[in-house]
């Protein structure tokens, strides 16, 4: 149970093996890699805030998952989930993030100008670039498991940070439930404006409570640049911009973040991050960069292509519908990302998404032109 | 030194398990003494001195400062029920709801007083007050519709959070209050008159109430080992019913399409709660384990288990011999000892078969049947039938009728459903303050109304709207 589990004495009154769940129907990855012996092995532990094995796979026990697509079906609570059911979440993180090992260092990179190229997509098909990331403030507990004050905590601070930004960073926070229905109307139509979850994998795991209390966005006066403050994570970063300037996009994205990082800092306050895994945040897909930077891109020819699922594939990239992660594609119009987060930088994945959607937007020309593609076959990232 | 960590521990709030598991993986142990005298002049310190803490480093090192102690602070309330204390992060009031904006029984009666005392009690499961009111905080209601917006996890939770569920429970059932007056208990179905309705007008009736079983968490709060165990109870109970009551269980997760498609066509089944008012209270975590549905062969007598209670015993029948429904419905609960002895294989009764196994309902004197829901308890009973009423249902004085008979219009569908052409299902308003027999009898006699004003608008004569039924007897 959410926040302040206090009740997990109570189960071991029972066998573990009368707790263990069902997952005979399961199809995710902690249905894969948890097991009885391990469950018994777990199940009195907790975290020093409280949060207990239960906490962490509740949702993937709600939501057995779909044959096609593996989701994680775990969360975290705290920074020290990750330590403390390190048994359980070493392998998802493992087989979730291509072979990541425990003993496997990540590397931050937030330097755009490493970044080659990346200011020359053709704008005629990409029609929107973005770079998004989430960070957690060390200290807190993570959204499943705070408590309203933590919440409320979070955002107060997160305010005042973002509020010291200046230049073309400059903007303003617009709280959930004071927001009028003019700006709320304004950020629909910008596109920034995030719901209360729906999907069952969220709620589940508790991070919907309380809502709309102490969540909200800010967002530059250029719109640009914007942040969501307690959603699927305390901060979630995200620029972005209409066009195929990614290297301008990633430049504000680092800048951004940096300076967000020093005024945390400042104030005593720092970003969960580690060697191992990089930045923490609440699901365990979103470990190391958290980062997933795409355009949407018109390939109405490419998207048809036999190959197209072998060409993403080995360009390490992913398609979404333009709606978001559970979305169709639209009119040809897809949504092309990067589709690891751990164990590559942030530079090397947006190269990643730059260099491949040069080549998917070559490939697109060619098959306009009625020309094949066939030479232009990438090798396995 | 001593006096330096004293001061530093005095000036903050801080967190400890009362049951020191957490402390041996607490990564910062600055002192690795355990100091009875000194952990209890903190904690004496920390309950006079508290501010707000922005991390939970420094927690993290006091929190150490305990290894090795098994520190649990037990409060005895008044009515002698050994509670938990859980002293959290922050002060009440940085955790206190944002309430402004709900209308629910919980808003009403939550104060930041009310919410200071209780916050960091426990009940002996460890359900805290913020676990009761989560549904409510995240479902701020309706300006029409007042929702109760809180659940217990347990049955000391009406104990322990009395401050808060007492009010909750008088806004609800009509100024019952549960400090000073008690609830009647009555399935003698012999008692009950004119119980046979017209069935030109009524086509179906049905009681239905929950029973929760004594020693075991609610649905909101047990584990999924308990949530199998009141599984595990039942219906082995329920194997024991004969003649007309002998049935058989179906569990959610071992039901075979054809039988999922006959229940749904008999209108048994019922789905995975969708309604936020039932997921964000937790009672629909690890679905469908442990859930499912029996019946007897007859199809006249219903038991959902693990749904929204322990169980939902449930006795219908089409057409409006609400007599017998109720009849076999007191039958298949409780004995009836006006028609059966206590030996006679034909009257094994649910209530009986689990004692028999060393188990019984959560019940007591003030609330009646205890349940998940308040606005349950009592008798946690809705008697009512399907009734068409095509004249009176376009009379402009039927709300004003339904009230004065206490009784209440849903449509065919549910809770939640409008109603269909002239089809209203119709059925008692109250729950608690009254006895079952009282409540069907009020049922019978407010049916029997409609029905009779339904008749005089067919032959174009009027109606009148009916003196209010008295609350209740004191």
């Amino acid at each position: 149970m959410p926040f302040g589990n206090t009740h997990n004495q109570l189960k071991m009154n029972y066998s573990a093996e009368q707790e263990y769940p069902d997952l005979t129907k399961h199809n995710n990855h902690m249905a894969k890699v948890l097991t009885p012996e391990m469950y018994a092995n777990l199940r009195d532990k907790q975290t020093p805030s409280g949060f207990t094995l239960d906490d962490v796979i509740q949702t993937g026990v709600d939501n057995p998952g779909h044959p096609f697509i593996m989701t994680v079906g775990c969360v975290a609570g705290d920074e020290e989930t990750y330590d403390v059911f390190k048994d359980l979440l070493d392998p998802v993180i493992e087989d979730r993030h291509g072979g990541y090992k425990p003993s496997d260092k990540h590397k931050t990179d937030l330097n755009p100008d490493n970044l080659k190229g990346g200011d020359d997509l053709d704008p005629n098909y990409v029609l929107s670039s973005r770079v998004r990331t989430g960070r957690s403030i060390r200290g807190f507990c993570l959204p499943p498991h705070c408590s309203r004050g933590e919440r409320r905590g979070i955002e107060s601070l997160s305010v005042e940070a973002l509020g010291a930004l200046g230049g073309d960073l400059k903007g303003k926070y617009y709280a959930l439930k004071d927001m009028t229905d003019d700006e709320q109307q304004q950020l629909i139509d910008d596109h920034f404006l995030f719901d209360k979850p729906v999907s069952p994998l969220l709620l589940a795991s508790g991070m919907a409570r309380d809502w709309p209390d102490a969540r909200g966005i800010w967002h530059n006066n250029n719109k640009t640049f914007l942040v969501w403050v307690n959603e699927e994570d305390h901060l979630r970063v995200i620029s972005m911009q209409k066009g195929g300037n990614m290297k301008e996009v990633f430049n504000r994205f680092c800048t951004g973040l940096t300076k967000i990082e020093e005024l945390f800092k400042a104030k005593g306050h720092e970003f969960m991050w580690n060697e191992h895994l990089g930045y923490v945040l609440t699901c365990p897909s979103n470990l190391g960069t958290g980062l997933r930077g795409g355009v949407h891109v018109k390939l109405p020819n490419v998207s048809k292509h036999e190959k197209f699922g072998e060409i993403l594939k080995r360009l390490r990239l992913q398609k979404r519908g333009t709606g978001g992660v559970d979305t169709a594609a639209v009119g040809g119009v897809f949504d092309i990302s990067n589709a690891d987060r751990l164990g590559f930088s942030e530079v090397e994945l947006v190269q990643m998404v730059v260099d491949g959607v040069k080549l998917l937007v070559e490939m697109e020309k060619r098959l306009e032109a009625g020309q094949s593609i066939d030479g232009l076959m990438p090798e396995q990232k | 030194m001593l006096t330096d960590e004293i001061g530093l521990v005095g000036e903050i709030s801080f967190y400890f398990e009362h049951r020191a598991r957490c402390l041996s993986l607490c990564r910062s142990s600055l002192l690795g003494w355990s100091l009875g005298l000194f952990y209890s002049t903190v904690v004496r310190m920390a309950s006079m001195f508290s501010r707000v803490l922005t991390g939970r480093n420094t927690a993290m090192i006091v929190a150490g400062l305990g290894a090795g102690s098994l520190m649990s602070s037990y409060v005895l309330t008044d009515s002698q029920v050994f509670a938990g204390e859980k002293t959290k992060l922050y002060p009440p009031s940085a955790d206190f709801p944002d309430l402004r904006k709900h209308n629910n029984c919980m808003a009403s009666a939550l104060t930041p007083a009310i919410y200071g005392r209780l916050r960091d009690k426990l009940t002996p499961n460890d359900w805290s007050v913020d676990q009761c009111i989560q549904t409510g905080v995240d479902n701020p209601g309706h300006p029409f519709i007042k929702t109760v917006g809180m659940v217990a996890g347990d049955e000391e939770s009406y104990e322990v959070f009395a401050e808060l569920f007492d009010p909750v429970i008088k806004d609800r059932h009509n100024g019952y209050d549960p400090k000073t007056m008690k609830h009647p208990t009555d399935l003698d179905s012999s008692k009950i008159t004119s119980g046979m309705f017209d069935e030109k007008y009524v086509l179906s009736s049905r009681v239905r109430t929950g029973r929760s079983i004594r020693g075991l968490s609610l649905p909101p709060a047990c584990s999924r080992a308990e949530r199998r165990e009141v599984e595990r109870v039942v219906v082995q109970a329920l194997s024991g019913l004969k003649d007309d009551l002998a049935g058989k269980y179906y569990s959610l997760t071992d039901m075979t399409e054809k039988e999922q498609q006959q229940l749904i066509d008999d209108h048994f089944l019922f789905d995975k709660p969708v309604s936020p008012l039932l997921t964000c209270a937790g009672m629909a975590r690890d679905w469908p384990d442990a859930r499912g549905i029996w019946h007897n062969n007859e199809k006249s007598f219903l038991i959902w288990i693990n749904e929204e209670d322990h169980t939902r015993v449930i006795s219908m029948e089409k057409g409006g011999n609400m007599k017998r429904v109720f009849e076999r419905f007191c039958r298949g609960l409780k004995e009836n000892s006006s028609s059966c002895s206590v030996s006679s294989s034909v009257c094994m009764q649910v209530e009986k078969l689990i004692q028999e196994r060393g188990w019984e309902f959560m019940w007591n004197e003030r609330l009646g049947y205890v349940l998940t829901c308040p606005s349950n308890l009592g008798t946690g009973l809705r008697a009512g039938v399907h009734v068409r009423l095509p004249l009176l249902s376009k009379d402009s004085r039927l709300n004003k009728i339904l009230d004065n008979l206490r009784l209440q219009k849903r449509g065919t569908g549910g809770v939640d459903t409008a109603a269909v052409g002239d089809t209203f299902d119709i059925s008692n308003l109250d729950r608690l303050g009254k006895s079952e027999v009282e409540l069907v009898q009020c049922v019978i006699d407010g049916v029997n109304y409609l029905i009779d004003c339904e008749k005089k608008l067919e032959r174009g004569e009027d109606i009148i709207v009916p003196a209010p039924v008295i609350q209740f007897k004191k």
